[in-house]
């Protein structure tokens, strides 16, 4: 037993490390896609200090009002501008009838509150665009299709060139956010909001305009995730559901840090793939969907306050 | 006397301005348990608007069954066993004529309930496997075929391909599955035939979470080096198995879906390289059958469906088109036996246990070609009929080889073995009161 949990992983790693080669792939591709939910999930938070449960259901309804667009007959371009401009009116719907209502309520009415507004969204998804899978109009956004395979280490590996477009893309925009925080006046006034509301307020930024813009922002990180995870399968409400595996990646990463989110994200993706390839086999497989929380919970015995989060000190 | 008078007028201008209610002896109440939201959706819809439509156009057309109009009431599961056991309390107390699960974990919850309250449960081609023993389950049907059936012919059909049984020795077949009750079904008989003819049997568990997200399992297929597969899968499950198979270079045509992985989106998923994914089959698809004609002149025509026109003929469409069919065929049978219109559940389960669906009686209904017939027995609630393995050609399904029996003399002792096994589990399990009907 002992042979089969510590030795033998190792020695498969060695005799075919093409495979170990493809499974850290597809280990990264699956965790740069959990760490855009992860993103949605940390940008809402540190401005508004609301966990988002509805962030799940928005990368399906992102991803079905562009596909649903498209089938409308509106080209594949125009349906992606509309729908980043949907995700803007339900950013502001939000801030209008469920944040600003609820202001200065406890963190766990605005939670309970995004609870409401998945179910809603997933109603009107629905009720809008019915509960069958839809194809992602890839092609249509001159996403690359097909794959590539090379033929190393003795075997090969094969890799899709849609994933490498994801993982492109995702680099982009993390890269973009992180100047847009950084350097622009909106980017300052978040993270003003994030240190301090009661501080931000007295200076003059507006919380309602900051939630909007942050809102905003997660929608369109939810567009691309919708994007890139319903070109690899398809767009269909069970995606929602890959949407939980962000919670290891926020254990682990923080509920405040981007760098967080994505070295969290690469960390759960790759962990995850590797136990249930190596060590699945000795308990009859299955395990990816609770090992990612093993690790999580692993790094918090260590770190508590997450990778990148700053060490807690409490004042008494 | 002034009060009774007043309130006899109220009682007859209210009974004058209600509409005349239907009278009870003249309806039937089915019960559809039904998900058209939800993860699993992109199967369930296709499925519900098959049973619906067939129930409407019998409305329709004929006035319902036997001059028993049906009243159909969909119930929403979100294919959630928790939701599902809700349902039927909801449904239970309204007199259905049969329950309609659509989920193997529902059915596994109702079974126990099913004799309890006299309530015949259809799981047709789902739900527990050993329900087929009429003798220990008399309350549930699962015809025409059982997930033991369906995974019999999967390895009858390689050793077919592979040029026969005896070569299946050495080989690996694979069992990509969902990791939940209805994925894991198949396990039994696939461990007894692994046994018997000499291959191996690798489990390739798919937790419903990870349904998108099947790198990892694919990754393992490729490891072993495996043959064939054998897709226990559903909903959002299947069009993935399909894009992975083709990523990862796995030959199309040695996927093998069960009958539930052969959604017609299923396949679509994977474009011009799914062009060759098999499913297992037990009826036909296509619009070209008259019961298809006359749903789409009688429920099509008058906007009473909530499909597409185009979906008529679609394979998971047509599955729930036959699921309304068996139903519709016990209430008759029912009917005939007991010669009343408004029969109820246990008149139901009698109309089960004597149905016996042939050449002429699929003719008389509009399904010649369509399906095969099916007998129901006091002892065989399943009768393990034939089915057939469909091919995509890139467009729909069609039949890729001829009506195939299941490995009956390994399914059914294991059958009645496992039958056993639950009753002696189940402490307290009621035996059979129920008399047998005379053969029709």
């Amino acid at each position: 037993m002992l042979y089969n949990i510590f030795i033998d992983p190792f020695m498969q790693m060695g005799a075919a490390p093409d495979l170990l080669v493809q499974t850290i792939w597809e280990g990264l591709v699956a965790g740069v896609l959990y760490a855009l939910i992860a993103l949605g999930f940390v940008l809402i938070f540190k401005a508004s200090g609301v966990f988002n449960f509805a962030q799940g259901i928005m990368v399906v309804f992102a991803g079905l009002t562009l596909v649903g667009l498209h089938q409308k007959g509106v080209p594949a371009w125009l349906a992606l501008f509309l729908t980043i401009g949907v995700m803007g009116i339900l950013a502001m719907a939000v801030e209008r009838v469920v944040l600003r209502p609820l202001v200065n309520q406890p963190d766990i009415i605005l939670f309970m509150a995004t609870f409401g507004l998945t179910f809603i969204i997933i109603g009107l998804g629905e009720f809008i665009f019915g509960g069958e899978p839809k194809q992602m109009i890839a092609d249509e956004l001159g996403l690359p299709q097909g794959t590539m395979r090379f033929d190393i280490l003795g075997g090969k590996v094969i890799i899709q060139k849609i994933d490498v477009a994801a993982a492109v893309i995702a680099s982009l925009m993390i890269a973009a956010l992180a100047l847009f925080f950084q350097y622009t006046r909106i980017g300052r006034a978040l993270r003003a909001v994030a240190d301090s509301h009661k501080a931000a307020l007295s200076v003059g930024i507006s919380l309602n305009q900051i939630w909007v813009i942050v809102w905003f922002a997660a929608g369109i990180v939810a567009l691309i995730t919708g994007i890139m995870w319903g070109a690899r399968s398809d767009v269909s409400f069970g995606l929602q559901i890959i949407a939980l595996k962000a919670l290891p990646v926020l254990i682990l990463g923080g509920f405040t840090s981007v760098p967080g989110a994505i070295v969290g994200g690469l960390i759960i993706g790759v962990g995850e793939k590797l136990a249930e390839f190596y060590w699945g086999p000795l308990v009859g497989g299955g395990i990816e969907n609770w090992v990612a929380y093993v690790i999580a919970l692993a790094f918090l015995m260590v770190r508590p306050q997450g990778l990148f989060g700053d060490k807690i000190i409490e004042r008494v | 006397m002034k009060k009774t008078l007043m309130l006899a007028a109220f009682a007859a201008a209210f009974a004058g301005a209600a509409p005349l209610p239907v009278a009870a002896q003249d309806t039937v109440y089915v019960p559809l348990l039904t998900y058209r939201t939800g993860p699993f959706a992109g199967s369930g819809v296709h499925i519900a608007n098959g049973m619906r439509d067939y129930l409407e156009m019998l409305n329709q057309r004929d006035g319902g069954i036997g001059g028993a109009r049906i009243i159909i009431e969909e119930c929403e599961t979100g294919y959630d066993t928790k939701k599902g056991v809700e349902c039927y309390e909801s449904v239970k107390s309204k007199n259905p004529v049969v329950v309609n699960p659509y989920s193997t974990g529902i059915t596994l919850q109702i079974i126990p309930k099913a004799a309890v309250d006299k309530i015949p449960v259809l799981s047709m081609a789902y739900g527990l496997s050993a329900s087929a023993d009429g003798e220990n389950f008399p309350w549930i049907f699962n015809p025409p075929a059982t997930y033991w059936d369906g995974a019999s012919v999967f390895v009858k059909h390689v050793a077919q391909v592979e040029g026969g049984l005896d070569k299946l020795k050495g080989k690996t077949l694979g069992l990509l599955h969902l990791d939940a009750p209805f994925g894991k079904e198949p396990i039994p008989v696939l461990e007894a035939m692994a046994k018997q003819y000499g291959f191996n049997l690798k489990l390739y568990p798919v937790p419903a979470a990870q349904m998108q997200n099947q790198g990892s399992q694919w990754l393992a297929i490729r490891r072993d080096r495996v043959d064939w597969i054998y897709n226990q899968g559903w909903g959002a499950m299947n069009p993935t198995a399909v894009k992975e198979a083709i990523k990862n270079g796995f030959p199309i045509d040695k996927l093998v879906g069960v009958w539930w992985a052969g959604g017609d989106d299923d396949a679509r998923a994977g474009e011009a390289q799914a062009k060759g994914y098999k499913t297992l089959n037990f009826h036909n698809t296509g619009a070209n059958f008259p019961v298809m004609q006359d749903i789409l002149k009688h429920v099509f025509d008058k906007n009473l469906s909530q499909a597409k026109r185009e979906q008529v003929g679609e394979n998971l469409y047509n599955r729930g088109v036959y699921n309304s069919m068996l139903i519709a065929e016990a209430v008759r049978t029912a009917q005939r036996i007991t010669g009343k219109k408004a029969v109820v559940g246990e008149d139901v389960r009698r109309g089960f246990e004597a149905l016996n669906l042939t050449e002429a009686r699929l003719k008389e209904i509009g399904m010649e070609g369509f399906a095969n017939p099916v007998r129901i027995t006091c002892a065989d609630h399943n009768g393990h009929n034939k089915v057939f393995v469909s091919q995509w050609d890139g467009t729909k399904y069609v039949k890729a080889s001829d009506w195939m029996d299941p490995i009956k003399e390994l399914v059914r002792p294991l059958i009645e073995a496992e039958a056993k096994d639950f009753v002696t589990k189940n402490t307290g399990w009621p035996k059979r009161t129920e008399a047998c009907e005379k053969a029709a």
